[in-house]
């Protein structure tokens, strides 16, 4: 992990509440892999203090991206920041989603993100098809207006699955019940056809989606990872803020998302009333 | 060349600015950021005798340039510290002051019994003073009485200098910084956090699982600065400030009242070298100033 000062804002889209910068930062996109975050100092002022937490969504040569939608003050003023100005960055932080290194050539992948949470997708998704993964991209909101990426991921020629819950775009409802469907057709077709490999579930997006997901791994017994969210107060391990219920060597405690995660595996979450 | 060390009589620090308990980790998680070399001193995240779970989340919230936390003291413990974390330290040149906690007296006791084996730590900061342990924020630092019994038993037992860590949640805080120093500590460091809350005003819940928090940060130092100013005047022991330092001439504001050495806390999370880069700033005022040693900063508050 390293420290960028002056990380030069080169381009911005914005779609209504959602946003995207594209960073150039040679030294932290060096190493940047899907899953790990940054944390972007929205101003110098002392007011928001903390910075705020922002998974990669892409990586393109010196550029990294990332891609949030206007919650709170903070990403409301990172909101106004423009090409040509720069942004004080820590990154790239945490685990990342766990890949295997060789080619996984004839792989499916199923990726599934709620809102915001298909941010760290797109970077997972390309990685993936690098090593010859397939990734079928389940991206769900509240209307056709935040889905804001859908045509970008088309436009990869990725392989995309939309749910909203109003109907105005795809399939009408939460994402979950899309993903088990599509999931029950492909396992069927696949037991149909010859021997593939184990698929894998990789999500990220509010608790409540992600526990909706866990169910449906647990059920048709796939493994699965989840890019999980927490308040964040440093984002390196010393302020023990971020903390959720982890299972891990058999014990079950308070562990860190910022550096144990954010990407945890299915059995290691203790899902909590969400 | 400037002098920047400056001396607490039972420790000589290369510079004045050491980071603060809790907002450091045990060091190493610093070391991308910082060269742990060049710090007057690391005060490492409280440690009871055993792991300790902490509390549930959300265990933070923001406030107008503050941050309000209610993490419970999650931790390794001291045998796990010693074993694992310490040797790891063992050749950064910086102090290694260890702040201990306690449930119960006996705790206080069992842990700085475990620490006196261990030669690699300079000195203790007894931490007498987080507000979100038990019930209504209540801990040990609250009265005089209290703090003078602990302070005595925790003297007593330890094999080297105690600095006891002051709460700034009191009516009067000279009374409770004479207390600590009749019952033999060697210096006192202040503030811990200020007793906080905050609410989510759509489910009218607190935003804190603890209910109560402690604030930190730039909202707290004109109030910090204050009793740091009380303590400094009255006491006869070396006081160590803290409260919201994020600058080199924040930090000079507690010298000047009387610090003779300053802690760098929540500022930490924000800009991880920012202990260094405020040691680079105290130096660059002296330079400026044509203040040769920066001791000569110290108590050095005008008010005619």
């Amino acid at each position: 992990m390293l420290k960028d000062p002056e990380a030069l804002i080169v381009r911005k889209e914005t779609w209504g509440e959602y946003c995207l910068l594209a960073l150039h930062s040679p030294r932290l996109a060096r190493t940047a892999k899907p899953g790990q975050f940054l944390m972007v100092r929205v101003s110098d002022q002392p007011y928001p203090l903390l910075r705020r937490p922002f998974s990669i969504h892409a990586r393109e040569r010196n550029r990294l991206e990332i891609f949030f939608s206007k919650v709170g003050t903070g990403t409301a003023i990172l909101a106004e920041r423009n090409p040509g100005e720069t942004l004080d960055i820590l990154g790239p932080l945490g685990k990342g989603f766990r890949i295997a290194r060789k080619k996984q050539t004839g792989g499916t992948a199923f990726l599934v993100g709620g809102g915001r949470g298909i941010a760290p997708l797109y970077f997972l998704a390309r990685e993936l098809r690098s090593r010859g993964v397939r990734p079928r991209i389940f991206y769900g909101g509240k209307t056709e207006s935040h889905l804001p990426l859908l045509s970008k991921l088309a436009a990869q020629g990725f392989d995309v699955f939309v749910s909203t819950d109003d109907g105005s775009l795809g399939f009408r409802g939460f994402i979950g019940p899309m993903l088990e469907r599509e999931l029950a057709r492909w396992l069927s077709a696949s037991r149909r056809g010859p021997a593939v490999r184990q698929p894998e579930i990789f999500a990220c997006g509010p608790d409540a989606m992600l526990k909706g997901v866990a169910g449906i791994a647990d059920r048709y017994q796939i493994p699965a990872q989840f890019s999980l969210e927490a308040i964040m107060g440093c984002g390196i391990g010393a302020c023990w803020g971020c903390v959720k219920r982890i299972k891990q060597a058999g014990r079950t405690g308070w562990v860190k998302i910022c550096e144990d995660g954010p990407v945890f595996k299915n059995s290691e979450i203790v899902w909590e009333d969400a | 060349m400037i002098d920047l060390s400056v001396d607490l009589g039972f420790l000589k620090l290369r510079n004045p600015v050491l980071v603060a308990s809790g907002t450091f980790g045990y060091g190493l998680e610093f070391r991308p950021f910082v060269n742990l070399n060049r710090l007057g001193g690391i005060v490492v995240k409280g440690l009871y005798f055993e792991p300790r779970e902490g509390n549930p989340p959300p265990r933070l919230a923001e406030s107008a340039s503050g941050l309000i936390n209610a993490i419970g003291l999650q931790g390794i413990g001291a045998r796990a510290f010693c074993e694992k974390v310490l040797p790891r330290l063992a050749r950064v040149k910086a102090p290694i002051i260890v702040n201990v906690c306690g449930e119960t007296d006996e705790e206080y006791l069992a842990v700085i019994d475990y620490l006196n084996r261990y030669d690699r730590i300079a000195a203790y900061e007894l931490n007498i003073s987080c507000p979100n342990i038990r019930a209504g924020g209540r801990c040990p630092a609250l009265s005089p009485d209290s703090t003078h019994s602990l302070v005595k038993l925790a003297k007593a037992a330890a094999r080297r200098p105690l600095i006891t860590k002051l709460s700034p949640n009191v009516t009067d805080i000279v009374s409770v910084a004479r207390a600590a120093e009749e019952a033999g500590s060697d210096a006192i460091s202040l503030v811990n956090t200020l007793l906080a809350m905050a609410v989510d005003v759509e489910t009218r819940r607190p935003r804190l699982a603890n209910v109560l928090g402690g604030l930190s940060g730039p909202a707290i130092k004109p109030v910090a600065l204050r009793m740091v100013y009380q303590v400094a005047s009255q006491a006869r022991i070396p006081v160590i400030g803290m409260g919201g330092i994020m600058t080199g001439r924040d930090a000079l504001e507690f010298m000047i009242v009387g610090a003779r050495a300053v802690e760098v806390g929540t500022a930490n999370f924000i800009d991880p070298g920012a202990s260094i880069r405020i040691v680079g700033e105290i130096e660059a005022f002296c330079r400026e100033k044509k203040t040769g040693r920066v001791e000569e900063i110290i108590g050095t508050l005008v008010t005619d």
